[in-house]
């Protein structure tokens, strides 16, 4: 029995197929969202810094502060917005907008500059608020 | 030929009779983390760099506090709901799924009560 259904054919996975830019999207969509997960930890220790006390909370703000911190928040605010705009996508999709194949790969392909030029936008207002 | 009871049918809630609570829960709190996630990032954009009263005072607030607390409840329940998905669709050896699932709820619930609690405490105490 173990056998029967070891020897089974399998279908292909995704290596088979010609990478199109919808399917990417859904792709970096799903490794956004588990960048995000473990990002979370980053939000969660901001703020028990913020609630454990001035000296702390500046040793963290320093580690944020760093380059590696501001690469590693940079990375964070990008997966942010790409996935808040996939979200938005798909949101479009559930309702059966956008379905049609030139559109779709159109928005597919806008999403990636959007993104991109939103979180650098964002970082330019933080820099100049500052 | 459908073997299913007349109730079993207009339940509508299928083998794991959850019917469509996950995919359903994951569109509301996607609606709810847009607005409050903007909200956290442009309190973090304000608040960039300012020194530790300042900060704190702002998270003292009310409206501020309710809306971040808010942002975790809706975030970490979206954020489980994702990671169960990812885990369902990729871990086949039943072991692994299920010990993954459990770490995915534990990570989960520890996350959410570590934010919730640095909420309240800036909230009440200051």
């Amino acid at each position: 029995m173990a056998n029967m259904t070891n020897n089974r054919p399998l279908s292909p996975h995704l290596q088979v197929y010609k990478l199109i830019p919808t399917m990417v999207m859904s792709i970096v969509h799903r490794i956004t969202g588990g960048a995000l997960y473990f990002g979370t930890i980053l939000v969660a220790w901001w703020l028990i810094a913020a609630a454990s006390g001035p000296s702390y909370f500046e040793f963290v703000n320093g580690i944020f502060g760093s380059w590696i911190g501001r690469l590693i928040l940079l990375g964070y605010t990008w997966a942010l917005v790409h996935h808040l705009l996939g979200g938005l996508r798909h949101f479009m999709m559930d309702f059966g907008y956008g379905l049609e194949k030139e559109l779709s790969t159109r928005l597919a392909k806008l999403q990636v500059v959007v993104s991109v030029a939103l979180t650098v936008l964002i970082w330019i207002v933080a820099f100049l608020v500052r | 030929m459908n073997m299913r009871t007349p109730l079993k049918k207009v339940r509508g809630l299928g083998a794991a009779r959850e019917g469509t609570e996950h995919f359903w829960r994951q569109r509301v709190t996607a609606v709810a983390n847009v607005p409050l996630f903007l909200f956290f990032l442009g309190f973090l954009i304000k608040y960039n760099g300012k020194p530790y009263p300042e900060v704190v005072a702002a998270l003292h607030n009310p409206i501020v506090a309710t809306i971040i607390g808010l942002m975790v409840v809706s975030g970490i329940v979206h954020m489980k709901l994702g990671m169960q998905m990812i885990i369902e669709d990729y871990i086949t050896t039943e072991w692994r799924k299920v010990t993954l699932l459990m770490l995915n709820t534990f990570f989960s619930f520890l996350l959410g009560a570590l934010c919730l609690f640095a909420v309240l405490k800036i909230g009440f105490a200051g």
